[in-house]
């Protein structure tokens, strides 16, 4: 099933839901047809569409809103913070293209501190689906659930699939006493490559991949770095306020350390390009990922990388 | 809705209690007393004429809304939810206090409020959403959003008035408390915003311009609600800032105001015409 397959089953069957976006269709292009007056769309006006959503909230909906990722977490920074985060509204925000799918379009579109921005508004949730069937399985709960929420929304097909969705859990994947890699959104695809290839090379290798970042699986970090030589986060997102400072805030809250081989932009957008090139240049395919972690280059030949089918 | 107005002088009395409120809560701490004082009368009008607001009806869905965008200027709604009987006259005093939610901005735990303000640009689109929901439900409930004349630099009040067109939300009403000044400028030496009517009808609403200190002139306008089928009603209400109290009307320098006990007793002496106010408080308090 497809996210607009299901957004569109779950809005027709419940009253309360209302679709947005601000003139971003590509989630949402039969949608209109569909749910006729209950699609909105607000035109490109991400700050009135954030506000009118909190009005339609205050009225008993479930507005679910689409832009583009960065201009849904910071040009209306403000008024997911003000006018959900605040009186706590069930504000369903779906940002499209974060992180490294942005690929081509620069820095402008890069929502590379998104986690960091909407993890730092009390009562909001936040999200990062690995592919298309991880999505599907974690919007319901996450549509049902009475806070405001960010999801990344990430519809990439791959053939791994994902165990049922529980909110504030992640999904282990496999154990390994000497690396395990911590990650969410599009880079378990790459993760799970990298798996492959350390444990060709006689590696105990654990995998994680964290679904919700907040509320966080605290007892999945502490367990990883625990019980593993070696801790890899592994994220699209800027180095500052991802996965790696949850990880570091969650090791302090329980006066513990461990050695934690950080995956992230630091200081640096990446560089605009189809997305296979962007994830070659800036270093993070599963191949590289795993030369990385052991500190020599292996045989192993990096699949191909799909262009992403959508466009704005 | 009847066409004239019978009660102007209850309305006058109401208004009258409501600047005696506002003035009490200026000192202690101080409060945005100016813009108050402007939006007085045309809040104690909706509230006493026009909206269907009641101490019974503040969780009924078919209630009317009114948001306060400019939200500095929520002793104006305090003191109008005393007099109507929507908030204890003796809660007032607890302006500022720790133990209560009274301060310089709405706050949703006072009833009545319907969202909290203080961010300028704000509720526009709060209320754009309500009156959307209002109209896909098919309800008849009318939805106000005061906003400040300065309010209008956010651009998010025009985006909002362009989606407001688009959406033909006639059952929404801008009101514009136009009292020339935003903080510590008079509007028209910072950012001029004249033409407005003739701004907000090039966005596409329909636009009514009157003395807001008029019941009568507000009366008329808000009977001929709506204004236009499938047009936002926007009304620029003309108003004073400091309005009640000579010796701060139209001064750029009393916006924020805390005044001390002494001034505090002579400001009500000038409200009801005795005394000329000599004030001796800071001016040109930032908050």
């Amino acid at each position: 099933m497809s996210y607009e397959e299901l957004l569109t089953e779950i809005a027709l069957s419940d009253e309360r839901f209302i679709v947005m976006t601000a003139e971003n269709r590509a989630l949402v292009r039969n949608i209109p047809a569909k749910l006729g007056n209950r699609f909105i769309d607000t035109g490109i006006t991400e700050q009135t569409m954030i506000g009118a959503a909190a009005g339609l909230a205050l009225r008993g909906r479930i507005p679910v809103v689409h832009a583009l990722a960065s201009f849904l977490t910071m040009r209306a920074f403000e008024f997911v913070r003000t006018d959900a985060g605040i009186p706590n509204l069930p504000v369903k925000l779906s940002s499209f293209i974060p992180g490294f799918l942005s690929d081509g379009n620069g820095p402008t579109h890069q929502a590379v501190e998104d986690i960091a921005l909407m993890r730092g508004i009390p009562n909001m949730t936040v999200f990062a689906p690995a592919d298309e069937d991880d999505l599907v399985k974690m919007l319901p709960q996450i549509w049902s659930h009475p806070h405001p929420s960010y999801v990344r929304i990430n519809t990439r097909k791959t053939d791994y699939v994902h165990s049922p969705f529980e909110l504030g859990k992640a999904e282990v994947i496999a154990e390994g006493d000497d690396v395990t890699i911590l990650t969410y959104g599009l880079l378990f695809e790459q993760a799970l490559i990298a798996v492959e290839i350390l444990k060709k090379e006689g590696l105990s290798v654990g995998l994680v991949n964290l679904r919700s970042l907040k509320p966080v699986d605290e007892q999945a970090i502490l367990h990883a770095t625990r019980n593993s030589k070696l801790t890899v986060t592994l994220e699209d997102h800027f180095l500052t306020g991802g996965l790696y400072s949850i990880v570091a805030e969650v090791l302090l809250k329980h006066s513990l350390t461990a050695n934690v081989l950080p995956f992230a932009l630091n200081e640096k957008w990446f560089k605009p390009s189809l997305l296979p090139n962007v994830m070659e240049h800036e270093g993070f395919t599963g191949k590289q990922i795993a030369e990385k972690i052991l500190g020599y280059n292996t045989r192993f030949h990096q699949p191909e990388i799909s262009i992403p089918q959508f466009s704005e | 809705m009847q066409s004239v107005l019978t009660n102007t002088n209850q309305l006058e009395a109401t208004a009258l209690k409501v600047r005696e409120h506002i003035i009490k809560m200026s000192t202690d701490g101080g409060c945005f007393v100016g813009a108050s004082l402007s939006a007085a009368d045309l809040i104690v009008y909706l509230y006493s004429e026009f909206l269907n607001v009641n101490p019974n009806n503040l969780t009924d869905p078919n209630r009317d809304y009114l948001f306060l965008s400019k939200g500095h200027d929520v002793p104006a709604l305090y003191g109008t939810f005393a007099e109507l009987g929507l908030l204890d006259r003796e809660r007032l005093k607890n302006h500022l206090s720790i133990n209560d939610n009274i301060y310089w901005h709405p706050n949703t735990k006072i009833p009545g409020i319907e969202f909290h303000s203080g961010s300028l640009g704000h509720l526009p689109s709060v209320a754009i959403g309500v009156a959307m929901d209002i109209k896909i439900r098919g309800g008849n409930n009318k939805v106000i959003c005061i906003m400040g004349d300065g309010e209008l630099n956010e651009g998010t009040c025009w985006e909002a008035v362009l989606v407001a067109s688009a959406y033909k939300l006639d059952n929404l009403i801008f009101v514009i408390d136009r009292n020339q000044f935003q903080a510590n400028m008079a509007t028209e030496d910072l950012i001029p915003l004249e033409p407005l009517h003739d701004k907000f009808t090039a966005f596409g609403a329909a636009v009514k311009r009157i003395n807001g200190h008029s019941f009568e002139a507000l009366h008329e306008a808000f009977s001929a609600y709506p204004f236009e089928t499938g047009k936002l009603n926007v009304v620029i209400a003309d108003t004073v800032r400091g309005k009640g109290l000579p010796s701060i009307e139209r001064r750029a320098d009393r916006w924020f105001c805390n005044f001390n006990a002494t001034e505090v007793e002579d400001l009500l002496k000038e409200l009801h015409g005795e005394h000329t106010t000599q004030l001796t408080s800071e001016t040109l308090v930032v908050r």
